[in-house]
């Protein structure tokens, strides 16, 4: 579980998250949704610690990450897998050599250990037959799924995953977020995924949280979302004229 | 100053949390590849060309009956030791290497690649650059011992092709008054020079915002202020050294 307590970040005086509270929970898809600048990716980068918020604390599993010292901080980073929004591979490797990555970095496995371990997070995401290809040969959903190959790799025990269906037809944006809530249930990962995709918000949203203006305005699942009275969220999930004609005739 | 603090700071940030030997010696061994071997070309017909214009150059300019021909052997010597194969070869690596490693870490940090590896907990200053640092001042050196070779055996084949000097003179003239002590010099400077040019560009790459646009710009910018850097550095080492 990740909790996160009135988390605050400005930059050069414009405030991006105005005390944001929340609780990601484990064995589930919880989503962060809001519209472009509401301040989403922001939160995500505080969360994983690539930004610094100006107040606020992040929780795992009670252990705070920013009072935490510089080992524990390091213990608790070598338990996230990330999922960038362009898959973020290393371009001068193969897909197995980025998958193998952080087993190369971070651990002392034998060799054999290894690559079965990357044959196994592989087969995970159905890219066995794609391991020796480099990842401009690749499509940019096989990029996302190597991302999330690589993220699982270390069996960790909180996903990120950034926009992972931005860019993808609308297909292989399914299968993807099949494949996150299915890696979240089968493994018990706290899973955190930042969108502005409705079929994403429909399809894994069981935790759901609304972001508007750098504000939490909206927390809830996806069967109570489309029952909302907040204004903000209403004309977010609407904006989709089939959404909109859906709506009316129900 | 700031940008000089900032500087400064991220050199420091490559040797705090270190990772395994094995992993630099391997991203090191990359680095000479891509750093070392892939410039021999490019070194090779700079130096040679700039050995053969310079000795026809100086030929041209010793009209001194006074003055034994040998002596355009010797200029081209000193000429190449002291100044063209260190200084000139490396404003060249300046542009290739330079843009190379600035464009290299810019893309990787609009890609988020630089992110990926920070989020696992790796050092990614220390990961990615000080092997280039490293692979820097170590292939310079030889890449300068190397042009400087060319260079003197560039003004040969010119010189002799042409008839401005016999191959006897043009070695007479490269062996008179040799002074070992410039060699040092001459290995000294690509050694300092590498370790600027790397860093710099490094830096320039580390910390691109924005695109591909800011990607060019931070190529240019690298080559452009490691030039400069190279340019003040070894007008220092020759105060220092000389």
């Amino acid at each position: 579980m990740i909790e996160i307590r009135n988390i605050k970040k400005s930059f050069n005086g414009k405030v991006v998250l105005s005390g944001i509270d929340g609780v990601f929970k484990k064995g589930e898809t919880n989503l962060i949704i809001g519209g472009s600048g509401t301040g989403k990716s922001v939160l995500l980068k505080c969360i994983i610690g690539l930004l610094t918020p100006d107040s606020g604390e992040v929780l795992y599993n009670d252990r705070n990450f920013y009072q935490s010292n510089k080992d524990d901080r390091q213990a608790i980073r070598r338990e996230m897998g990330v999922l960038f929004q362009g898959g973020a591979l290393f371009d001068s490797q193969t897909v197995a050599e980025n998958v193998r990555f952080p087993l190369d970095m971070l651990t002392d496995m034998p060799v054999s250990e290894k690559t079965d371990r990357v044959n196994f997070c592989l087969e995970r995401v159905g890219l066995e037959q794609a391991a020796n290809r480099m990842p401009s040969e690749i499509s940019g959903g096989m990029k996302k799924r190597v991302g999330i190959a690589r993220a699982i790799v270390m069996n960790p025990m909180y996903l990120f995953c950034d926009e992972p269906n931005s860019g993808l037809d609308p297909l292989t944006a399914v299968k993807i977020d099949e494949l996150i809530k299915e890696i979240t249930e089968e493994y018990q990962i706290t899973t955190v995924v930042i969108t502005h995709d409705m079929n994403s918000v429909m399809e894994i949203g069981q935790n759901i949280m609304f972001l508007y203006q750098g504000q939490k305005l909206w927390e809830g699942n996806e069967e109570t979302i489309t029952q909302t009275t907040v204004p903000e969220l209403q004309e977010f999930l609407f904006s989709n004229k089939l959404l909109r004609d859906i709506r009316k005739t129900s | 100053m700031a940008y000089v603090g900032k500087y400064f700071i991220f050199l420091g940030a490559m040797f705090s949390q270190r990772e395994k030997m094995l992993v630099y010696w391997k991203r090191f061994l990359e680095e000479c590849v891509n750093i070392g071997v892939k410039s021999v070309f490019i070194v090779t017909i700079v130096s040679t060309f700039i050995g053969a214009v310079s000795c026809i150059q100086t030929a041209y300019n010793l009209v001194s009956p006074l003055i034994p021909v040998s002596t355009v052997a010797l200029i081209v010597r000193d000429m190449q030791i002291l100044e063209l194969a260190p200084t000139i070869t490396c404003i060249v690596l300046a542009g290739k290497v330079g843009s190379h490693i600035a464009g290299e870490l810019g893309t990787m940090r609009i890609t988020e690649q630089i992110e990926a590896l920070e989020v696992m907990g790796i050092n990614s200053a220390s990961y990615l650059v000080l092997p280039k640092i490293l692979a820097a001042m170590v292939t310079f050196p030889m890449l300068v011992i190397l042009a400087a070779f060319l260079g003197i055996w560039g003004g040969y084949m010119a010189g002799t092709i042409t008839g401005v000097i016999s191959a006897r003179d043009y070695i007479y003239g490269i062996r008179d008054g040799f002074l070992p002590y410039n060699i040092f010099f001459m290995c000294v400077k690509p050694f300092v020079f590498g370790f600027l040019i790397a860093s710099i560009s490094s830096f320039k790459g580390y910390y691109t915002k924005g695109g591909a646009l800011e990607v060019g710009q931070s190529s240019t910018q690298a080559v452009t202020s490691s030039c400069i850097a190279v340019l003040v550095a070894d007008y220092l080492l020759a105060q220092l050294l000389l």
